[in-house]
C-alpha cells in the first residue's frame, strides 16, 4: 500500500499539516530541532523512535497542547500562533487520542461523546447523540453507551476515546501511543479500529511502536531521535532498507525479539 | 491442557457469614480486639444509663416555672418556656408566622435532596440557593406587600444562626471556586490578587474580622453613611470562609490529572467550558469532605457574631440562663444550644456522604 491508495477528496490538493523549521525548548532543553514535515490530505503517517526522542511533543505541537518557539506550523492552511481563535479553529479540525485515553470519568460514554459537539459545534443534543451512537457503533461499543468509563476495559476505553474524537468530525487524527497502556489482548481491537479509519481516508499521524500497523496502513514512516527527524520513507523501504545507522539499531532492537 | 477440569463456585462456609461470623471477625478476632470490645462495653455500661437518666427518665418536661424542676434530672421546662426566645430571638411575637413560613420553605426545598426519585429534585435544589434566599429575605425583613418591616436588630436565636450560616454557605462556595481558579490562573496579576486575598483573610482570626466590620469600618465610612451591622458581619464571614473554601477546592483542582485538561483542550472546549463541565465537577466531587468540613466550621463560627452584639441561638441561651427566676439551668441551656448545632452539622455530614456515594462512578484515578 502506498500514497496512491489515499481516497481522493476535494481538499486533497492542499496539505493537511505543514511544519517548517520548527524548534521547541522545555526551559533550556532543546527538545525539537529543525522539524520539517508535510502531510498531505488523507496521508497516514507513523512516527516511531526511542522514548524521549520528541515524537509525542511533535504531534502535540500540531494542536497546540505544546507551544513551539520557532518556525511555522500550518494546519489545514491555518497558521498556529498565539491567536486563541486560530487555536480553537484548529482544535475543531484535529482530533486526538492519548496513551491514557483521558476519558472524562464523571460522564457516561455517551456524554463523553456528545459534550464537545454540543458545546463547541453548538449541535442540538438529539443530533449529537445520534452522531455519537453512529461512531460508537463503528467502534463496536454501543451496548456500553450508558456506562461510565471506569466500568470499561482499557481497550474499550480507547475505542470510546477514538469515537469521542470522531464525533467532532475532524479532518486530521493524532494518535499519541494509543496502544502503549493496553494489555496485549486489547491492542488488536484498538488497532482494528485505527486500520478501518485509515482505510476510509482519514489523515492520520500516529506515534506508535506497533510496526505491524505501520507496515499495513502507513504511507510513510518517520523515525525520530534526539529531537530530530532522522529518516523518513515508505514502510517497505523503511523496514527492509533503513539508511541511517541509528534507524538500523532501533529497528534491530524492536524487531529482533 | 489435558487433565484440566473447571471447579464450580460454591457458597462460603457458614462460620464466615451471618451474625456469628460478624462477631468473630469484628469483635473478638484478636486478643487486642477482644480487649477493646470489653473496654467499649464497660464504658457504655458506666456512662450511658446515668446520661439517659438525667436527660430522659428523671427529667422534668411538664410545668411552667422553676418549681416544676424538683426530681434532680434535667429541667427541660426551662427550654420549653424559653423556646420562642431561642428560636425567634427578639422578633415580634405576632410575626412569628413569617419565620415559620421560611422554615417550612427551607424544609420543602431541602428534604427532596435526600430522596433520589423525587420529581424535579434538581429544580428544588436550584431554587433553594437562588430564589429561596431572596424570598426569605423579603418575608423576614418585610416592608413590602403590607408586611411590617422588622429591623435586623430584632432578628435572633436559631433563625439568625440559620440565616447567617445559609448566606455564608451559599456565597462562600462560588467565591471559593473563583478564588481557587484565580490562584491557578496563568495571568500573574489575577493570580497575585487571589493569593493576597486568600492569605490575608485566612491569616486573621474571624473575631478580629467581625470586630473590624462592626467597630472599625464605620470610622472609615463618610459621615451619615451607615450600613447594617448584620450585613457587615455576613460579608466578613463570607470573605473569611471563601478564603478557606478556595484552598480546599485548589486541593481538588490539583488532584485532577493533566490529561483531563489536555483532552478537554484537544476537543476544542474553551477554558470556562472545560472548567464547568470537566474539571470542576471532578475536583469538587473529590473534595466534598473538605467542603462540608468548611461548611460545618462556618456553621459553628456563626456564634462569634455574639461579640458584636448579635444574638444567635447561643447568645439567646446565654441571656436566658442568667435570669434569676431560673437558677441552675445553665447545663440544660448549653446542651440545648449544642444539640441545635449538632443536628444541623450532622445533617450536612450525612448529606455529604450520600452525595459522595451517588457521584461515585466506579473510577479510581
Amino acid at each position: 500500500m502506498s500514497a496512491t491508495n489515499a481516497q481522493p477528496s476535494p481538499e486533497n490538493n492542499g496539505l493537511a499539516v505543514e511544519i517548517k523549521a520548527m524548534h521547541k525548548w522545555y526551559g533550556q532543553f532543546h527538545v525539537l530541532k529543525d522539524i520539517n514535515l508535510e502531510v498531505k490530505q488523507g496521508e497516514r503517517i507513523v512516527i516511531c523512535g526511542p522514548s524521549g526522542s520528541g515524537k509525542s511533543t511533535m504531534i502535540r505541537c500540531i494542536n497546540r497542547l505544546e507551544e513551539h518557539q520557532e518556525g511555522q506550523i500550518l494546519v489545514q492552511g491555518i497558521e498556529l500562533t498565539d491567536d486563541l481563535k486560530k487555536i480553537d479553529e484548529i482544535r475543531r479540525e484535529v482530533g486526538m487520542c492519548f496513551q491514557h485515553f483521558n476519558l472524562f470519568p464523571h460522564l457516561t460514554v455517551l456524554e463523553n461523546c456528545t459534550l464537545a459537539p454540543i458545546w463547541v459545534r453548538k449541535m442540538p443534543k438529539a443530533q449529537a447523540e445520534e452522531i455519537a451512537m453512529k461512531y460508537l457503533e463503528r467502534v463496536k461499543i454501543t451496548d456500553q453507551a450508558l456506562k461510565y468509563p471506569g466500568q470499561l476495559s482499557g481497550g474499550q476505553q480507547q475505542r470510546v476515546a477514538i469515537a469521542r474524537s470522531l464525533c467532532m468530525n475532524p479532518k486530521i487524527m493524532l494518535f499519541d501511543e494509543p496502544t502503549s497502556a493496553l494489555d496485549p489482548e486489547m491492542i488488536k481491537e484498538v488497532l482494528d479500529v485505527m486500520v478501518e479509519l485509515a482505510n476510509e481516508g482519514m489523515t492520520m499521524l500516529c506515534v506508535t511502536h506497533e510496526m505491524g500497523f505501520a507496515k499495513m496502513v502507513a504511507d510513510r514512516v518517520i523515525f525520530m531521535d534526539a529531537g530530530q527527524i532522522v529518516e523518513e520513507n515508505e514502510p517497505n523501504e523503511f523496514f527492509n532498507n533503513p539508511q541511517n545507522d541509528r534507524t538500523k539499531l532501533f529497528l534491530s532492537q524492536i524487531l529482533d525479539h | 491442557m489435558s487433565g484440566f477440569t473447571e471447579i464450580q463456585s460454591r457458597a462460603a462456609p457458614v462460620s464466615s457469614t451471618g451474625a456469628i461470623g460478624w462477631i468473630r471477625q469484628n469483635l473478638v478476632s484478636t486478643p487486642m480486639n477482644t480487649f477493646f470490645t470489653l473496654i467499649g462495653v464497660y464504658l457504655i455500661y458506666k456512662f450511658l444509663p446515668p446520661l439517659l437518666d438525667w436527660a430522659i427518665f428523671s427529667a422534668n418536661f411538664a410545668g411552667s416555672d422553676e418549681h416544676a424542676c424538683n426530681s434532680g434530672g434535667a429541667c427541660w421546662v426551662f427550654v420549653k418556656q424559653r423556646a420562642s426566645l431561642f428560636i425567634y430571638g427578639f422578633y415580634p411575637s405576632e410575626q412569628y408566622w413569617r419565620l415559620d413560613a421560611v422554615f417550612v420553605l427551607l424544609a420543602i426545598t431541602f428534604v427532596p435532596q435526600f430522596f433520589d426519585a423525587f420529581p424535579y429534585k434538581k429544580w428544588f435544589g436550584i431554587f433553594s440557593i437562588t430564589g429561596l434566599p431572596v424570598i426569605s429575605y423579603f418575608i423576614i425583613s418585610g416592608g413590602i406587600l403590607g408586611l411590617e418591616h422588622v429591623e435586623t436588630e430584632s432578628w435572633g436565636g436559631l433563625s439568625l444562626t440559620l440565616i447567617i450560616a445559609f448566606v455564608g454557605i451559599v456565597a462562600a462556595l462560588p467565591f471559593g471556586v473563583l478564588l481557587a481558579l484565580g490562584r491557578r490562573s496563568n495571568m500573574p496579576i489575577i493570580r497575585t490578587m487571589c493569593v493576597i486575598f486568600i492569605e490575608v483573610w485566612r491569616g486573621v482570626p474571624l473575631i478580629s474580622v467581625l470586630f473590624m466590620a462592626s467597630v472599625m469600618l464605620p470610622l472609615f465610612l463618610p459621615e451619615g453613611v451607615t450600613f447594617n451591622k448584620l450585613l457587615r458581619a455576613m460579608i466578613g464571614i463570607v470573605m473569611f470562609q471563601s478564603a478557606y473554601m478556595a484552598e480546599v477546592i485548589r486541593g481538588g483542582l490539583q488532584a485532577i490529572p493533566k490529561g483531563q485538561y489536555e483532552a478537554a483542550s484537544a476537543l476544542g472546549l474553551s477554558y470556562w467550558r472545560s472548567m464547568t463541565f470537566i474539571i470542576l465537577p471532578q475536583a469538587l466531587k473529590l473534595v466534598i469532605p473538605g467542603i462540608v468540613n468548611t461548611f460545618i466550621a462556618l456553621f459553628k463560627d456563626t456564634t462569634l457574631v455574639l461579640i458584636i452584639g448579635l444574638f444567635d441561638v447561643l447568645g439567646a441561651v446565654q441571656s436566658a440562663i442568667v435570669d434569676p427566676n431560673w437558677p441552675g439551668v445553665a447545663t440544660e441551656g448549653y446542651v440545648f444550644a449544642a444539640f441545635c448545632f449538632w443536628i444541623f452539622c450532622f445533617t450536612m455530614s450525612r448529606y455529604s456522604m450520600r452525595l459522595e456515594r451517588k457521584l461515585h462512578t466506579g473510577h479510581k484515578r
